[in-house]
């Protein structure tokens, strides 16, 4: 019932203590842990470089009992990553399942993921970066647990097998894991230890239960929001209403008068203030003057960029991709030239749980409890604030009620934000964002123009294809830059574009890269999440044209690209495309692309309601490679299907005079449950190893509805949010 | 001094009438299943039930929720046959992703088959379109409402 956080010797605990307490026998006892000692301790002290073999006891904890506790590196915000991963260690450490259970892992460049060199939860990379690492770290356990086992038996390896959490011999002799776990932590550790061939899996490829579900239906997983420390404040923030903005000068007289306000503060991003509870802090900040430098971007409106993007679409960009001489086939066919224009918004990530940070900083120590998807930029980022030393900083990773992009802020907004204020306010606190700070908060999937020239062949293919994308870059003048933007070009403004996979013969992708103060960050499937859009729809327009089936003609462009052949035959199977004789008014759309590795291919059932539009159901197909959960497969092409829903048909951040228009679900409303399509999942048979699962469901879902409503209609939706675009 | 009767306990809190309950609960009796998403009763993460019914927590001053009025919250549910049985539908479906509204999704889905056992489509979209759920779990709630439904109230 309660959540404070507090062991008996009086120190703070982290939150994982609740991930565990369903466990009697981990609660309280000393755990003989699976310690290895790790030789010459190499790499594990390199700051930012995490060792290529890895230990298992960094992973893998297993007690007297048998209960096996895998450490996971990944941040727990709804993709199932607390049951994926450990169902990788699992597999080859031949556990048994329900001895299984979860902690959080600390800040450690052992943690690091192990593609982008910090632990960082993002890019649907969660099973493809951990595939190998994690298999074998389980192997290599086993391998252990069976030579100790060996040992005490004094019989040879070769007559004892591990199963389910046990090790037997052939003689008839079995012991538990945790029987030999203190003994198997004194041997060496082995190197390559062989992995499964895919026919022997027994957990990988099943739909596991998810081991977050029962704490998230009885109210007890432990969010960011749920940390209550001793003596802690409450605090919220007024930040700037315009970005880049400061405080000239604020009046906290009658803020103060508040019941239960400790204090009002100038603090790095605002005037912050703290008190008892939520309800106090929030009854006072509505009651503080403050007047602001709104400083350069004061005047800055979204119909102005709007304006701005589409006249700069018209002019080339940086080069992202060329094939050919696109110009000259362009001037060549200029009599069956197809030109368009594209706009999608800036978007809220708008998390179920709005932004907060724990934060509880000493003389010598600060410790932090945070839902964040980037634990060592966030980490970096306390240690600068707070000048204590890399080990005094200590990082909690809750439950994150919803990431999306959003808790992984690549300049660690949030973090810096917190921990400033702690500095200031010189007490244990937790900053909340309400929900109109988070959604007027910035840090919006950027807003874009596009503008697509195609030049039609005289067999109805593209003979020139020439698109322009207009928008800020997302990693620009972040640590991302020095590896995402090559020659002036951010790869994930063009993901999508300039990875066209259809067989176009002259084409460029170009960008324009403009800078403003709205922080822009990625929201899920980044670039992917316009680029789609825009090039589905464009397939689609000029399938039309050309008086072919949307399906076939996309075929007949894809022979080299099978594997998005592949989903686009799936679900035109499965949706009985061509074939399915749909209700009156109803007409499908379709779209494909890959992201991220994996392949989707989406058909979208549209009607039109007093002129809005109904979707009423999606058949997805997905390539992403061999599947470790299916449900959670199904669950995650679900989610991404409704969330680029809500996009497509709703969602949009506007601004004027510096400011964000939307406030709250009012005026920025994701989808609700009477909207909502039924969604078929299915996954093409794959021998490859697994790809992201998390994103790719996102980006076709829009396109094939778009398609879907000009098969209606006659009309092409050319700009996002479809709502508001009149259809008869 | 405001009593209040929570999951059948009773407690005194120090607050100022007007505060809402959600934060009553959270901030003073630390009962944090139910959760802050909106504060402006869009969003249906804070639901509990007042008296049986649910409501919206982040908009119910605490002294409407006073005077021996039975407040359950997601923490109390499963001291009532239906709470298990919507809980055991929703573990059945495994429904939850972030989790995070999920509290507000079962107490309304509870509220909702107690006052019509075996729900329609149509009445499950009527009562629980004010949940939201960024993750999109929309078919999986009305899966599990209508597993739970089968299993009755017992």
């Amino acid at each position: 019932m309660s959540a404070i956080i507090e062991n008996k010797s009086g120190e703070h605990d982290s939150g994982r203590r609740n991930f565990l307490k369903g466990s009697a026998a981990l609660v309280g006892g000393l755990i003989i842990s699976f310690y290895l000692p790790v030789k010459g301790g190499r790499a594990l002290a390199a700051e930012g470089a995490a060792p290529q073999v890895y230990p298992p006891n960094a992973f893998i904890r297993i007690s007297p009992d048998g209960v096996v506790t895998v450490i996971v590196n990944k941040s727990e915000m709804g993709q199932g990553v607390y049951t994926s991963l450990p169902m990788l260690i699992a597999e080859e450490l031949e556990a048994d399942w329900n001895t299984i259970r979860v902690e959080s892992a600390p800040v450690g460049a052992i943690y690091n993921h192990t593609g982008f060199g910090m632990q960082i939860t993002g890019g649907s990379s969660s099973i493809p970066s951990s595939w190998e690492q994690l298999r074998r770290v389980g192997a290599t356990a086993r391998v252990m647990l069976v030579q100790a086992a060996a040992q005490q038996w004094g019989v040879p390896v070769s007559e004892c097998r591990a199963e389910n959490g046990v090790v037997k011999h052939s003689g008839g002799k079995s012991l538990g894991y945790g029987e030999l776990a203190a003994a198997a932590a004194q041997l060496p550790m082995p190197e390559n230890v062989p992995l499964k061939d895919a026919k022997d899996f027994k957990i990988i490829g099943t739909s596991v239960k998810r081991i977050d579900t029962p704490e998230k239906i009885n109210g007890s997983a432990l969010f960011g929001l749920d940390v209550y420390l001793p003596n802690m404040l409450t605090v919220l923030i007024a930040r700037s209403p315009v970005f880049g903005g400061k405080v000239k000068s604020f009046d906290a007289k009658d803020a103060m008068q508040v019941k239960g306000v400790e204090g009002v503060y100038l603090v790095p991003t605002g005037v912050a203030v703290a008190a008892s509870g939520f309800w106090p802090a929030k009854t006072a900040r509505d009651l503080l003057r403050i007047e602001w430098d709104e400083g350069p971007d004061a005047a800055l409106s979204t119909a102005k960029m709007r304006a701005d993007y589409l006249d700069l679409a018209k002019t080339p960009g940086l080069v992202a991709r060329k094939e050919g001489d696109p110009a000259a086939a362009l001037a060549k066919n200029a009599n069956s030239m197809v030109v368009a224009e594209y706009e999608v918004p800036y978007l809220a990530h708008a998390t179920m749980e709005p932004l907060n940070v724990v934060v509880d900083l000493k003389a010598d120590a600060c410790t932090i409890w945070c839902g964040t998807q980037s634990q060592t930029m966030d980490h970096a980022a306390a240690v600068k604030i707070t000048g204590l030393k890399p080990e005094q900083v200590k990082i909690h990773t809750t439950y994150l009620g919803g990431g999306f992009g959003r808790r992984g802020n690549p300049r660690s907004d949030f973090m810096t934000d917190a921990v400033q204020a702690a500095k200031v306010i010189g007490k244990p606190i937790k900053v909340v964002w309400t929900r109109e700070d988070d959604t007027q908060g910035g840090n919006y999937r950027p807003m874009w123009v596009d503008r697509i020239a195609v030049a039609v062949g005289k067999d109805g293919k593209p003979a020139a294809w020439q698109h322009t994308i207009v928008g800020q870059s997302i990693t620009a003048d972040t640590p991302f830059e020095a590896f995402m933007v090559k020659d002036g070009i951010d790869v994930t403004s063009v993901e999508g574009a300039a990875t066209l996979p259809y067989a176009i013969p002259n084409l460029q992708v170009d960008l324009h890269s403009p800078k403003n103060s709205v922080p822009v960050q990625w929201w899920r499937s980044v670039g992917h999440s316009h680029t789609a859009f825009i090039v589905e729809t464009m397939m689609d327009e000029l399938a039309h044209m050309a008086g072919q089936d949307p399906v076939q003609y996309r075929l007949a462009l894809l022979q080299k690209a099978p594997r998005h052949a592949g989903v686009l035959k799936l679900a035109a199977e499965k949706a009985g495309w061509g074939k399915t004789k749909l209700p009156a008014g109803h007409a499908y759309g379709v779209a494909v692309h890959e992201s991220f590795n994996s392949y989707a291919a989406e058909i979208a059932e549209v009607s039109l309601e007093d002129g809005r539009i109904r979707v009423h159901k999606v058949v997805c197909a997905v390539d992403c490679g061999m599947v470790v959960n299916p449900d959670g497969v199904r669950q995650q092409v679900e989610s991404a299907v409704v969330y680029g829903l809500s996009a497509a048909l709703q969602g949009q951040i506007t601004l004027e005079r510096g400011r964000a228009q939307q406030s709250n679900f009012l005026d920025y409303p994701p989808l609700r449950l009477s909207r909502m399509p039924q969604v078929e999942v299915y996954t093409v048979p794959s021998n490859e190893a697994p790809t992201g699962i998390g994103e790719p469901g996102t980006p076709p879902i829009a396109p094939a509805v778009a398609n879907a409503v000009f098969a209606l209609t006659g009309k092409r939706l050319r700009k996002m949010p479809f709502d508001l675009e009149k259809l008869a | 001094m405001i009593s209040l009767n929570v999951n059948n306990t009773t407690v005194e809190v120090d607050v100022d009438p007007g505060t809402p309950l959600l934060w009553v609960l959270r901030d003073h009796l630390n009962l944090t299943g139910t959760k802050y998403g909106c504060g402006i009763s869009q969003c249906g993460s804070c639901t509990v039930h007042l008296d049986g019914q649910a409501v919206r927590s982040c908009v119910t001053p605490v002294s409407m929720a006073a005077g021996g009025k039975q407040i359950t919250t997601i923490e109390g549910l499963a001291e009532q046959a239906l709470g298990r049985n919507v809980q055991k539908a929703w573990q059945e479906v495994d429904v939850p992703q972030c989790g995070y509204c999920q509290s507000g999704q079962i107490m309304s889905a509870v509220a909702l088959l107690k006052q019509n056992p075996n729900p329609s489509d149509a009445a499950i979209t009527a009562a629980m379109d004010g949940n939201l759920c960024r993750c999109g779990t929309y078919n999986r709630i009305r899966a599990a409402i209508h597993k739970a439904a089968e299993m009755g109230a017992a």
